[in-house]
């Protein structure tokens, strides 16, 4: 099958090129020839300035992001598959819905409910006497304000997370009370275990995700990090660096030290699979 | 790695309806399930509410926006024509305590005149107070020329060409491609086969910006940047995600239907085209919707590779640059929002089934 081939060319040599361009000056533009310029990129890179902020920014918002990445679309699937809830398709779809808007008409329009002064939010806070902040201009609110953004992308974690809750038998729903186990108790002790395989890939692809945050930060405040860089994100200044100074070389080795520490990130999230997901249930 | 792959095929199998009705348990009061209604409808009213302000929004005017203290609706202060004169209707409280909408004939800081409007004949009302403490009457007035505004200032026609020229092919690609290889792995014997699995999910996990750099570079040199090529022809290459969606499809499909076709003498491919395409119909159609919203929503690739030529770039990096240009007017931007996300949202709506079904399958395999 050369497709087969072709597909894994796409991405092997590529790969290779890139590792190749993060020991050269390359830059596209230029007419002198690329040079080798050996390890000055990386080491230009583990003494950035800029590095190190937009990695800390990275990891900082996704410390603080990615559980609600889990539990937002786990609480409103747990909440849809109620027996007691009518008009469950309905509900189901609608939920979903937000997640069909493009990006970045969901950005604007979250920029125009959020703003200080014009938006919904704040008016509605301002009724039960709150002073809402400026969400976005505010360090101490631009995390929240972002994951309240991303709170239109949890569809697809929903519905998958529907599915897997509806596959629960609920023969051991009708032992566990028997038993005398109340609601939280039978969500802790069987859905949750039931379901942490689908908890893991959830957790999976929102992590590739935040690798790859970008257009919300971007189309938010152009790309400006504010306020006070808290928004600068790794890929927002991989793109500065690739695609406004055109500065080739070091891009592909900032792409090369994130494509290294997706790597470590992700295989320690499946070395920990072992102490917290099971399988043994999925067997449908 | 703990990704189960190449497992036996009874494992997985086509989930034709999720199942949602279960039969097994008795029903709950009736008090319960309202209750548990209305707090998911609560719940709902809240996520959508930006929506709302979107709508709103979009048919407001200017004045409207800049008056912080006015109403959410779109409405503008009322005006009262009367004998020839335009009349600004206020809200005057009268002394029996009941409040009047009317036009307001003579302002006065003692006493002011009033016309009412449902009988001008009556001639002036007088009422007694300062006509500033007054608060003006509204009455609804959308904008509906703010989408013809926002269409024009975007170009909209243009930007929604260009959209569906990249979703269209783009689609037409990742689909032909994704099943030729879905079919090739979930039918032939490959050698390492779960080796290639394996690395067909660690592109998923890959960060898109590894490739980028050579990527650009090629497109570079060989002219294509500036063009929609970039855009359209790697999807041509197959993409991991649709791939394991389809040959988790395939595995349903029983073997012996294809023996029976080569029996027949059928080839691979005429095998593949009348024995199995048929039956692969609701995978095909999730994956085409799937690459259709990924390339309307794509924002990355289109504005760096289309970043010279505004005249070829997509709705989603256009609405970005018309955020840019008329950021002081939310009226238009959220207008613009609006005819970004409608076509999606009716697709949506008219498809959803499919739709999510498919998701539902591409959560199947852990």
């Amino acid at each position: 099958m050369p497709w087969v081939i072709g597909f894994f060319l796409w991405y092997a040599i590529p790969m290779g090129a890139s590792l190749y361009f993060s020991f050269t000056d390359f830059d596209l533009v230029s007419a002198e020839p690329v040079q080798l310029i050996g390890l000055d990129n990386w080491q230009k890179l583990l003494v950035d300035p800029e590095v190190r902020n937009s990695a800390l920014v990275t990891l900082k918002f996704g410390a603080f992001a990615l559980p609600f990445a889990i539990i937002v679309p786990m609480a409103l699937a747990y909440l849809l598959v109620s027996k007691n809830l009518r008009w469950r398709q309905s509900f189901r779809t609608l939920f979903f819905m937000p997640s069909i808007i493009p990006f970045v008409a969901a950005v604007l329009i979250f920029g125009g409910v959020m703003n200080g002064q014009i938006g919904w939010v704040n008016k509605i806070l301002g009724l039960v006497g709150i002073d809402g902040p400026e969400w976005f201009l505010d360090r101490t609110w631009i995390y929240p304000s972002l994951v309240f953004i991303g709170l239109w992308g949890v569809g697809n974690a929903m519905i998958i997370f529907i599915a897997s809750m509806n596959s629960v038998p609920a023969t051991l729903y009708d032992a566990a009370k028997i038993d005398g186990a109340s609601e939280w108790q039978s969500f802790r002790h069987i859905t949750i275990p039931v379901i942490s395989p689908i908890i893991f890939y959830n957790l999976v692809i929102a992590l590739i995700g935040l690798f790859n945050y970008f257009l919300v930060p971007f189309v938010l405040n152009n790309g400006s990090g504010a306020p006070g860089g808290a928004t600068n994100f790794y890929a927002l200044n991989f793109f500065k660096v690739g695609f406004q100074f055109f500065d080739m070389g070091y891009a592909a080795t900032l792409a090369w030290a994130l494509f290294i520490a997706a790597v470590a990130i992700t295989g320690l999230l499946f070395w920990s699979a072992k102490f917290w997901v099971h399988y043994e249930y999925s067997g449908d | 790695m703990a990704i189960e792959v190449g497992e036996p095929v009874e494992t997985v199998r086509r989930r034709p309806e999720v199942p949602f009705e279960e039969a097994s348990r008795p029903p709950k009061p009736r008090f319960q399930g309202w209750l548990t209604t209305g707090i998911t409808g609560l719940v709902l009213f809240v996520f959508l509410m930006p929506l709302g302000y979107m709508l709103v929004t979009s048919v407001k005017s200017e004045q409207m926006i800049g008056n912080l203290t006015g109403p959410i609706l779109p409405r503008s202060p009322a005006t009262f024509e009367y004998e020839g004169e335009q009349l600004d209707m206020l809200t005057v409280p009268m002394p029996d305590g009941s409040e009047r909408e009317l036009g307001m004939l003579q302002p006065g800081r003692q006493v002011s005149q009033f016309i009412d409007p449902n009988d001008p004949a009556a001639g002036p009302i007088e009422w007694e107070g300062n006509w500033r403490v007054l608060e003006p009457s509204y009455q609804l007035d959308p904008q509906w020329e703010n989408f013809p505004r926002a269409w024009d200032l975007m170009d909209f026609p243009i930007l929604l060409r260009n959209t569906l020229i990249i979703a269209g092919l783009g689609t037409i690609g990742a689909v032909a491609s994704s099943i030729l290889v879905a079919y090739g792995l979930a039918r032939f014997r490959i050698p390492f086969l779960r080796t290639i699995m394996v690395i067909l999910i660690a592109t998923i996990i890959l960060p898109r910006f590894v490739t980028l750099v050579p990527t650009y570079a090629l497109f570079y040199r060989i002219g294509w940047v500036g063009t929609f090529l970039p855009l359209i022809v790697p999807h041509f290459f197959a993409n991991a995600f649709n791939v394991f969606l389809l040959r988790q499809y395939f595995m349903t499909i029983p073997k012996e239907l294809d023996e029976a076709a080569t029996i027949d003498g059928a080839g691979s491919f005429r095998t593949l085209w009348s024995v199995i395409l048929p039956q692969l119909k609701p995978a095909i159609v999730a994956v085409s919707l799937f690459h259709f919203y990924f390339a309307w929503n794509d924002f990355f690739e289109p504005m760096i590779y289309l970043s010279t030529r505004t005249d070829l770039q997509p709705l989603s990096v256009g609405l970005r640059f018309f955020n840019t240009l008329y950021d002081s007017q939310p009226n238009l931007i959220q207008s613009g929002a609006l005819l970004a996300l409608i076509i999606p949202v009716l697709v949506f709506l008219f498809a959803q089934k499919v739709f999510l079904q498919g998701i539902d399958l591409s959560g199947v395999q852990k």
